[in-house]
């Protein structure tokens, strides 16, 4: 069986984002690339039916992006277990979901991936959009927000998260695309030896550039406050003797 | 053409799709335009029936047996083949799980964009903008489609369903479903719920909601001494149950409760979309985190900047006292 695991290099959480002077971009000197958490999910759910069935597999990890932000990802899934890694290199920041589907269609289409898994969407544009339309693309069948999988020979059952805690199973033949919910499984560390391998693996460099985009940020701004917000701060004390006004005194809930 | 399409949550109009009611009146009129109100799917005739009094120039309803049950096949061709013979300039939809699991698929179909989880509309003389949030709601950007065409989902409460527009359609049309048995490759088994046991955080007056700023699992027993000196439910934001800290039935947010307490009591947690969605409902936001960028203060009537683990031990001891 081929998995492919489409991972994304996206802005920490813990990163100062900040508007760059284009006003249509972040300043990325400024921030520190990690894997997009889904996607983290989605690698070990790969590894782990790899793992489970029977016969020889392989599992690809894929990225999309520019070199300075997105090599390490790629270092990180082979760490991890993965078997290769293809890297589609955009320097662009295109942000159009048809754009950048078409993108890992074209060059994953001679693959014949029998799965394709995604994190659910990219904490950092948040489209969700990409697995399903690479499937549709591909002529796959196509799941999201996956919180199980059971492979049965050649189709795949998922376990799809609906809203307020419902629930449903789907059964898709393969090829199939599948986005995949945080939370499914525990994603491993990689170990040394697995780091220590992950320089031998094979890593495809392939060279992209974006066609024309069908939707584009105009601007980029930090989102107006829509309610009017009282700041609390200072030392500890000072904050928890204003916090006990507000609970006592303005809220009347204590 | 707007075309405004509904969806079916169990027997009744999904909220979002309401909202989207408003927002296709609101289009219609701004692009001076006509407006078709589209019925889909499961149980087609009880859908046209809660939509009958929305104002509208056409009623157009889509029944096939093949998709009495949602399928991404089944939904993505019958709409597809809706645009394709209607092209309407947009299709506006509200962001539900079941929208971001097919429309991507009209939307690859078609080659027509799609603008998802918007939160705002500038109409622009004509050329619309489209707001979103990105980078996890740190920053929002605004939009511009160079299609002809355009789908659009709108995040809850980008519009209100109290603005709908009643004195119903103009006419009523029937669209001929074409599906063949193998346009449906996928197998779809009936939605569950998982055991209904746990909390309704609903009901709750106080939440105390915990996100990963809380650091670790260790320290929940501190979280949970805060909320039991305050009388108030224990809840959490999604990674604090994919971190297995908390059970699922915990968790606020778009994949958990929507709660709207008197005070939502926020520890730690950022603010990304999915949860604001549960909670922005809430009469009072009180929020603390060290990050004073948290996009969480955006909506708290109070911003607290500090560190969690210093204060709540504090302000947990400061209540018992006060008692």
């Amino acid at each position: 069986m081929k998995i492919a695991v489409l991972t994304k290099a996206i802005p920490s959480y813990e990163s100062s984002i900040r508007v760059d002077s284009s006003g249509k971009w972040i300043d990325e000197s400024v921030v520190n690339y990690v894997v997009n958490e889904s996607d983290s999910y989605a690698l070990e759910e790969a590894l782990q039916i790899k793992e489970s069935v029977e016969g020889d597999s392989e599992v690809v990890v894929v990225t999309l992006g520019a070199e300075a932000n997105t090599s390490k990802v790629i270092k990180d899934g082979l760490a991890k277990g993965a078997d290769r890694g293809i890297f589609i290199k955009n320097e662009s920041t295109t942000t159009d979901p048809l754009s950048i589907a078409k993108l890992f269609a074209d060059n994953l289409q001679s693959e014949n991936f029998d799965l394709i898994f995604s994190g659910l969407q990219s904490d950092d544009m948040g489209s969700g959009q990409t697995g399903v339309l690479i499937g549709e693309m591909l002529g796959m069948s196509t799941a999201t927000l996956a919180i199980e999988t059971q492979v049965e020979g050649n189709s795949i059952k998922v376990k799809r998260e609906l809203e307020s805690g419902w629930f449903q199973w789907v059964t898709l033949p393969f090829p199939s695309s599948i986005s995949i919910q945080s939370g499914i499984n525990e994603p491993r560390y990689p170990s040394l030896k697995g780091i220590m391998g992950a320089k031998r693996k094979e890593l495809n460099t392939i060279d992209s550039s974006s066609e024309h985009q069908s939707q584009n940020f105009v601007n980029l701004y930090i989102p107006k406050t829509e309610k009017v917000t009282e700041k609390i701060e200072g030392d500890a004390d000072t904050i928890v003797a204003k916090i006990m006004d507000v609970l006592k005194n303005k809220l009347k809930v204590i | 053409m707007v075309l405004v399409v509904l969806e079916n949550q169990r027997g009744s109009i999904h909220p979002f799709s309401l909202e989207a009611v408003a927002a296709g009146q609101k289009f219609a009129k701004e692009l001076n335009s006509e407006l078709s109100i589209l019925c889909i799917g499961e149980k087609v005739d009880e859908l046209k029936n809660q939509a009958k009094d929305f104002k509208s120039n056409k009623l157009i309803t889509a029944q096939n047996s093949m998709i009495d049950m949602y399928s991404s096949d089944g939904y993505s061709k019958v709409l597809s083949d809706v645009v394709s013979a209607m092209g309407p300039k947009y299709v506006l939809i509200g962001h539900s799980y079941m929208v971001r699991d097919f429309v991507p698929r009209v939307s690859a179909k078609l080659n027509i964009p799609f603008v998802s989880d918007i939160i705002s509309v500038d109409f622009n003389n004509g050329s619309p903008l489209f707001s979103k949030q990105v980078f996890n709601a740190k920053l929002a950007t605004s939009i511009e489609v160079s299609s002809e065409q355009a789908l659009l989902s709108f995040q809850s409460a980008a519009f209100s369903s109290d603005d709908i527009e009643k004195g119903g359609p103009d006419s009523e049309e029937a669209f001929d479903v074409q599906l063949a048995n193998q346009d449906i490759r996928t197998q779809s088994e009936p939605e569950f719920q998982e055991s209904s046991s746990g909390v309704d955080l609903t009901a709750a007056e106080l939440i105390v909601s915990v996100g990963r700023g809380i650091e670790s699992e260790d320290n929940l027993p501190t979280m949970q001494s805060l909320a039991d000196a305050m009388g108030a439910e224990v809840a959490s934001s999604r990674p604090v149950v994919d971190m297995g800290w908390l059970p699922p039935y915990r968790q606020v947010g778009s994949s958990g409760q929507v709660v709207s307490p008197k005070l939502y009591f926020s520890v730690g947690i950022s603010g990304a979309i999915q949860h604001v969605v549960g909670m922005k409902g809430s009469k009072n936001i009180l929020a603390i985190n060290k990050d004073e960028d948290a996009p969480i203060f955006e909506i708290a009537d109070y911003a607290v900047i500090g560190d969690v683990l210093e204060i709540i031990p504090k302000l947990t001891e400061e209540i018992n006292n006060s008692k």
